[in-house]
């Protein structure tokens, strides 16, 4: 008994011992990171809290969202997107299509440098596009200058591409990273470990999996950046990150989970929620099993309250959508053929399609790959069960999602996928025959053929809105996929950050033209 | 001449020890060639779709992704015996640069882990031992209890969320500090995790010393010892603790081992850069070469706190030196 007290005593001392460490450590310095208090007026550091490094930093393989984020501002491009994703100039100042639409003139802006000194020409854009193009090279955006002949380079500041037929959509595809301009003297493997670009920062420091810090370019062709740099913090958890940014370690994140955009909120951080081109689908595979049939598809179409899985999936958080999701080709959601949830529809379409008492269709999810995924497929599954169609959940991971998506294996997927400003870039390779994601989309039909063909023919505008339309309703009414809704990005900021601008393709591209009051 | 060696007591525990890394390693580079996905899809995700053959051979090859399977293997194989442990293309370094830096911060953690662990359940453990069944003895089982199934994750969000939120206390949130560049900084950046991590541990070395303690309580040697007039506090510590701590040393071996790759979840919420961490980013980008070469690491320093445990039995116990 005696001995028990004294070990009682011992154990009270030792958690007292624990205690006084914590303390002292506690005590020691302030918690809060000095070297992160913003100068005065402009400059300053600015923190942005990550989950993951870039996998790549080079440009024309990246497809990760950090690592396109990050190389956005080392990276120039021909052209650029406003925030209203208008193609403005960006390497190209100016640009002439020939009456033909088959020679696309660029005029380069003069005076550009890469980050290691050299001067930027004509030379380096020719030698680019043609790499993309090379097969040998994988660059991920080689598609987007499939029209693109040959590229010449008359003198220093001028590019000539020839093109092997009218392509509306090239000057909105050169406005992205992967159709990055690098110098004709480097190669992938320099690149990899030292990022040469022309774009508003140069690469300061990376500590692999931990962080990348950009300081600004003094060099760069146009506004300079405000701040003195950027730090990309790597906190593998999204709720650590909120918890650095309450704690004034970190001064912005992007979070796509309403939840934890959600625990955010108040404690002296704004959340600017922003609507995405990206858009949650149930692909449907028109080649597989009982989908071959229209009718199966339309019936599937009718029987989804498309607000009900926003709202269960999503807290509601979204809004519904139709195939096209840039603002200035918008689809209609109400254009399709069951506007509302119609069950008597849908079950018209199953007696037409011979399987009144009902149809199996498998569906993949993936699991961790987004947040709201497995809770879309379950209310769609049970919306669904309504009309007698029993969809057949299979949750995977996620690279055994991409497994099976990559290699079409599969017949219904629930799908978050990219948007792109241009509607020729998002769905002329899904759904045209020759398209390189045909396959995995599972439908086209000559009709679609012609649209898309069309619409890269035409450059004016409202022309061009009115072939998409039809496009969006093709893809409606044969039920092509079923289009849910698109979701917000929410940019978390501390309260001294200042003019950034979240862009609707998820873009970092205006920490240019952020500061820290 | 085998039999020799089977019993040699020293050149069969090496022996042993090398088939238990080369069976990890055949392991773990089929589990990782099992797992659907490669380097490719890993980088690209769906974006994989539209690469063209060509494209993708070209990858293939970049990757080496096109060699056979039992090239594959005995390549990376005999470049760890030359000291080539391969290199992450992610992170644009040599594994061995990288385990060199991430390994160093999981055994700091590790071991204050463990030693928090220590000394909070071996007093916790024989406070329960000392009377079974008493109100203190159900103290010790609840914490105890609570150490091993409160969830470390659960633990640990808690932990953060509450200190930053309320405190606006979070080292963590800071860039990593290694202890050599800033001691104060790391140090504060291990106290959570290692409180995390200490509390679970904490929990089984509790239950190894209540269980051990009581039996050797019963021994005869015990009330020989009471009846010479042996003082408590040295009966408790040198003849009861003492000898009960065989099994306790096992389990603290155990954890620490487990310590070693099955920290990651907590490196994860606290933004520690450790060696668990490494292998999970490795699993997600399938880099290979820096997933085999890391778990068999972190596998050698298992069997090497396991031999390190063996030897400790012949410090303690001197029936195992004799023999």
């Amino acid at each position: 008994m005696y001995g028990g007290t004294r070990a009682k005593r011992a154990s009270f001392a030792a958690i007292g011992l624990a205690a006084t460490f914590a303390l002292v450590l506690t005590g020691c310095t302030p918690s809060s990171e000095t070297e992160n208090k913003p100068a005065a007026s402009s400059g300053g550091s600015l923190v942005v809290g990550v989950t993951s490094d870039p996998d790549t930093l080079f440009p024309w393989k990246a497809t990760q969202f950090q690592a396109v984020n990050v190389l956005q501002n080392l990276y120039g491009t021909l052209t650029e997107f406003d925030t209203d994703l208008k193609v403005v100039p960006g390497l190209a100042e100016s640009w002439e299509v020939s009456d033909d639409g088959l020679a696309v003139t660029m005029k380069l802006r003069e005076d550009v440098t890469f980050a290691d000194g050299s001067t930027f020409g004509s030379e380096d854009v020719k030698f680019s596009l043609e790499k993309i193009k090379d097969a040998a090279t994988a660059a991920v955006a080689a598609s987007s200058l499939a029209s693109v002949a040959s590229v010449e380079a008359p003198d220093e500041a001028t590019v000539v591409l020839t093109l092997s037929a009218p392509d509306a959509a090239l000057l909105a595809n050169l406005a992205v990273i992967n159709l990055a301009m690098l110098s004709s003297d480097d190669t992938e493997e320099t690149l990899n470990k030292t990022p040469n670009g022309t774009g508003p920062f140069v690469l300061g420091e990376r500590v692999a999996s931990q962080s990348i810090t950009l300081d600004k370019n003094d060099e760069y062709w146009g506004d300079k950046a405000l701040l003195d740099s950027v730090e990309f913090r790597v906190i593998p958890d999204e709720s650590s990150i909120v918890s650095a940014m309450q704690s004034g370690n970190v001064q912005m994140a992007v979070f796509d989970d309403p939840l934890v955009a959600e625990t955010a909120k108040g404690n002296q951080l704004t959340v600017t929620e922003t609507p995405q081109l990206s858009y949650h689908a149930l692909q449907l595979n028109a080649t597989k099993g009982a989908l071959t049939d229209v009718n199966v598809r339309l019936a599937i179409q009718c029987a989804i309250d498309r607000q009900e899985v926003l709202d269960t999936a999503a807290l509601g958080e979204g809004e519904v959508t139709g195939p096209i999701t840039s603002p200035a080709y918008r689809s209609d959601p109400k254009s399709r053929p069951c506007p509302e949830r119609d069950l008597d529809k849908a079950a018209e379409y199953l007696e037409k399609a011979g399987l009144a008492d009902g149809v199996t269709v498998k569906a993949i999810v993936s699991q961790g790959e987004y947040a709201t995924s497995t809770n879309e497929a379950q209310n769609l599954k049970a919306q669904l069960a309504e009309a007698k169609i029993n969809l057949e959940i299979e949750v995977l991971e996620s690279g055994a999602y991409v497994d099976r998506w990559v290699a079409a294996d599969f017949e219904a997927a629930v799908a978050l996928n990219g948007g792109r400003p241009d509607p020729d870039g998002m769905y002329g390779r899904y759904f045209t025959s020759t398209g390189n994601l045909n396959k995995v989309a599972g439908y086209s039909s000559p009709e679609l053929d012609a649209l898309f063909a069309e619409g890269r023919q035409t450059s004016d505008p409202d022309e061009r809105a009115e072939i998409y339309e039809k496009v969006s309703d093709e893809l409606e009414d044969n039920a092509a996929w079923i289009w849910l809704f698109t979701s917000y990005t929410y940019t978390v900021t501390a309260n001294n950050v200042d003019g950034f601008v979240p862009m609707v393709n998820g873009s970092l591209q205006y920490l240019r033209t952020t500061s820290l009051k | 001449m085998l039999s020799t060696i089977t019993r040699h007591p020293v050149l069969s525990r090496v022996l042993g020890a090398a088939a238990t890394l080369l069976g990890v390693a055949v392991f773990v580079f089929i589990m990782l060639r099992a797992i659907p996905g490669d380097q490719i899809t890993a980088g690209l995700g769906t974006e994989a779709a539209a690469l063209s053959p060509a494209q993708r051979a070209s990858l293939e090859a970049y990757y080496g992704l096109d060699q056979p399977l039992l090239v594959q293997f005995f390549t990376w194989l005999g470049n760890i015996f030359t000291g080539n442990l391969g290199f992450s293309s992610r992170a644009q370094e040599s594994v061995l640069d990288l385990t060199l830096q991430s390994l160093p911060v999981t055994l700091e953690l590790a071991l204050f882990s463990i030693v928090l662990a220590l000394v909070i359940g071996i007093p916790l453990g024989m406070m329960s031992a000392s009377k079974p069944d008493s109100p203190r003895d159900a103290i010790g089982q609840v914490v105890g209890l609570a150490g091993l199934s409160v969830p470390a994750f659960l633990l640990a969000t808690t932990l953060l969320a509450v200190l930053a939120s309320s405190f606006g206390f979070n080292p963590n949130g800071q860039a990593f500090a290694r202890f050599f560049d800033n001691p104060i900084l790391n140090l504060q950046q291990m106290l959570l995790p290692a409180i995390v991590l200490g509390f679970g541990i904490a929990a089984p070395i509790m239950r190894t010393t209540r269980t051990a303690v009581l039996e050797i309580r019963s021994n005869d040697f015990i009330r020989t010892a009471r009846a010479k007039g042996v003082p408590p506090r040295r009966l408790q510590v040198k003849h009861v603790l003492g000898n009960a701590l065989v099994p306790i040393v096992t389990m603290t071996g155990l954890q620490f081992g487990y310590l070693l790759g099955g920290a990651v979840v907590v490196e994860q919420i606290f933004s520690l850069p450790g060696i668990g961490r490494q292998v999970l980013l490795g699993i997600q980008q399938k880099e290979y070469a820096l997933v085999q070469s890391t778990v068999l690491v972190i596998a050698l320093s298992f069997v090497l706190v396991n031999l390190f445990t063996d030897l400790l039995y012949r410090i303690i116990d001197p029936r195992v030196r004799a023999a």
